[in-house]
């Protein structure tokens, strides 16, 4: 389970890192979204992994660390508020700036930027 | 007033929700006394908080009577309650200049800002890193908005940037807390640092990670090179009280390095003692260049003044690598000196934009100021602070942080590049004033004379200059203090957690 739950962890972050590197917002903005879920579940993970365990000491064999899981709320409610205001940021400056690159450069007519 | 410590982040939650309501929301003129008015009490509260740590006691509060290492807590100790203090002064300053104008040419200004304070003063108080994380998350999405308060092309360029690297460095952040929880077993950071010096050697180099990782969030947020790119423009392209306020975003970077690497990777931390200091080291070099150049180069006086930040960011860094108490004595006397002037020059530099008219802030001649005398006075002083020039408060920091420096070899490092860059400095800001005031055409001006509110907020940063320089001897003494303090985390440990030993900590 673990080797499985670290290359989650790991597939997520590089595809995020990847897509934060483009020069678009929709895909940064997509890349921040990863980085986040990937974040979440590395939080999750550092209370260790167990199974059937209730985050109660005495109700099960083993117990679950339930301060992780407060730190993954409290992170994912954060990454949810920042998610949103990174989203209409995007919109507002392909309003303003007339184009979706990161620096709000101009799109030339061959496609290529300039 | 046993709940003291928890007002200068509740006062302005509690101003700032009341902001929100239609009543007040409607009426520019409550906005602005209801700002006024939470901003001016929490200045008294934390001159009073800042009376009672000057005792050299250490004031715990657990949040709902949940006793560390358990719940989280708030610490009050001399550097926090210094930290309070600046950050108020500077946000009272900053509200005062912007209920003059500023504040109309976007919508929830003041509920922004007393948020933006609430962050502010939550990050320099807390004991728990992962509420620290929450403070520098509350602080944060504040000023995404107040970066593009007022609207245009530029700040939504500045702001996409800023909004972008911030996240990444909330990620970063967060994987810095989940290996450090799940190596040490704990967030209360002093709990951390009675567990650090314990722990087994091969979790080292995990720990090590994730300390290192906490730096590079903490050098992100306070511009050490390389990641103080994206600084010159925000702040060159916010609104000037907004700018203002910005001068402590930086130092609560600084802050952070501070506590963090004395307490957690401190003196009592074992193998793990003084993690950072070796990254520390070219760090501030880099930074104190590359923004003297920066200074030198710029195009506009705004660019400009950002880029005196990012020296100061610099010279402080250089400051924590010394590692020693004279050095943190003086690097902090620096901090209160490098916060309040610059903040008080990206007020003054707003205020010649105005007068200026099309030329707003750029560095080229153009018909004269309306108050020619008074603003050169004021730009004159702030220079002559800023660049380290006696008699003022920067050369005073700027000769301690010189004299603190011990060996040969130290001096090597720091010597040069605060010299060379306080030259640089002075050659830049000597062509800015002499093109700005007197390189002006011949001609009546059009501009009217700046408000006297502004000039007020203005000259309550500015005079900072000459104060810290009179009052130097006093706050000399706090600085060092402070600074004995922040080098015997042990004390701090045992106070928090009574139970625990030098090393092992409370491990169950």
């Amino acid at each position: 389970m673990e080797a499985l739950y670290a290359f989650c962890v790991g597939l997520l972050t590089a595809s995020g890192v990847f897509l934060v590197l483009r020069s678009r917002t929709f895909p940064v903005v997509v890349g921040l979204t990863l980085l986040a879920y990937a974040v979440n579940l590395f939080l999750f993970a550092s209370g260790r992994l167990t199974v059937a365990g209730v985050p109660v000491v005495g109700q099960s064999a083993t117990y679950a660390d339930p301060l992780p899981q407060a730190l993954v709320l409290t992170a994912i409610v954060i990454g949810f508020a920042m998610t949103a205001f990174v989203v209409i940021l995007a919109l507002r400056a392909r309003a303003d700036l007339g184009s979706d690159h990161v620096d709000g450069r101009e799109e030339q007519s061959n496609g290529e930027l300039n | 007033m046993q709940h003291g410590v928890i007002l200068p982040i509740l006062i302005p939650l509690i101003a700032g929700i009341l902001l929100m309501l239609p009543v007040m929301h409607k009426s520019v003129w409550r906005q602005r006394c209801g700002s006024l008015i939470a901003s001016a009490s929490v200045l008294m509260m934390s001159i009073w908080l800042l009376m009672q740590a000057s005792t050299g006691d250490v004031t715990i509060y657990a949040l709902g009577d949940w006793q560390p290492p358990y719940g989280i807590i708030l610490v009050l100790d001399r550097l926090s309650a210094l930290m309070l203090l600046l950050t108020s002064l500077l946000g009272f300053a900053a509200i005062l200049y912007a209920c003059h104008s500023d504040d109309t040419t976007g919508s929830f200004f003041h509920v922004l800002m007393q948020f933006q304070l609430m962050g502010i003063n939550g990050a320099f108080l807390t004991g728990d890193l992962f509420n620290l994380f929450v403070f520098f998350e509350i602080l944060l999405i504040a000023s995404y908005a107040l970066v593009i308060h007022g609207g245009g092309k530029q700040k939504t360029r500045a702001n996409v940037h800023y909004v972008i690297l911030n996240l990444v460095g909330s990620s970063l952040f967060l994987f810095a807390l989940g290996i450090l929880y799940g190596t040490l077993g704990t967030l209360n950071m002093a709990d951390m640092a009675a567990k650090v010096a314990g722990v087994p050697v091969e979790d080292q180099a995990l720990v090590e990670a994730g300390g290192l990782l906490l730096l590079v969030v903490f050098g992100l947020k306070a511009a050490a090179f390389p990641l103080y790119f994206w600084l010159p423009r925000t702040y060159s392209a916010a609104v000037a009280p907004v700018a203002a306020l910005f001068a402590i975003m930086t130092k609560v970077g600084i802050y952070s390095i501070l506590r963090v690497f004395t307490l957690i990777f401190g003196e009592e931390a074992g193998e793990l003692k003084d993690l950072a200091v070796v990254w520390l080291w070219p760090a501030a070099v880099v930074t104190i260049m590359a923004g003297a150049v920066g200074v030198v180069a710029a195009q506009g006086m705004r660019t400009q003044v950002a880029y005196l930040v990012v020296v100061s960011v610099g010279t402080l860094l250089g400051g924590i690598a010394l590692n020693s108490e004279t050095g943190t004595a003086a690097l902090l006397y620096y901090l209160i000196h490098s916060t309040l002037v610059s903040a008080g020059l990206f007020l003054l530099v707003d205020l010649i934009a105005r007068q200026r008219g099309q030329a707003g802030d750029r560095i080229v001649g153009t018909h004269p100021l309306a108050q020619p005398v008074l603003l050169g006075i004021l730009f004159f002083l702030g220079a002559i602070a800023i660049i380290g020039m006696p008699p003022f408060s920067g050369f005073i920091g700027k000769a301690l942080l010189l004299k603190a420096t011990p060996g040969v070899t130290d001096k090597l490092w720091l010597w040069p590049p605060l010299l060379l860059s306080s030259l640089l400095v002075l050659i830049a800001l000597s062509r800015t004033g002499t093109t700005v005031f007197w390189r002006v055409s011949k001609g009546a001006t059009k501009a009217d004379s700046a408000e006297p509110g502004k000039v007020v907020a203005t000259l309550l940063l500015l005079s900072a200059a000459p104060l810290l320089a009179i009052f130097g001897g006093p706050i000399a003494e706090y600085t060092t203090a402070t600074a004995e303090q922040l080098h015997s985390p042990g004390e701090l440990i045992r106070q928090i957690l009574p139970g625990a030993s030098a090393t092992g900590g409370l491990r169950p």
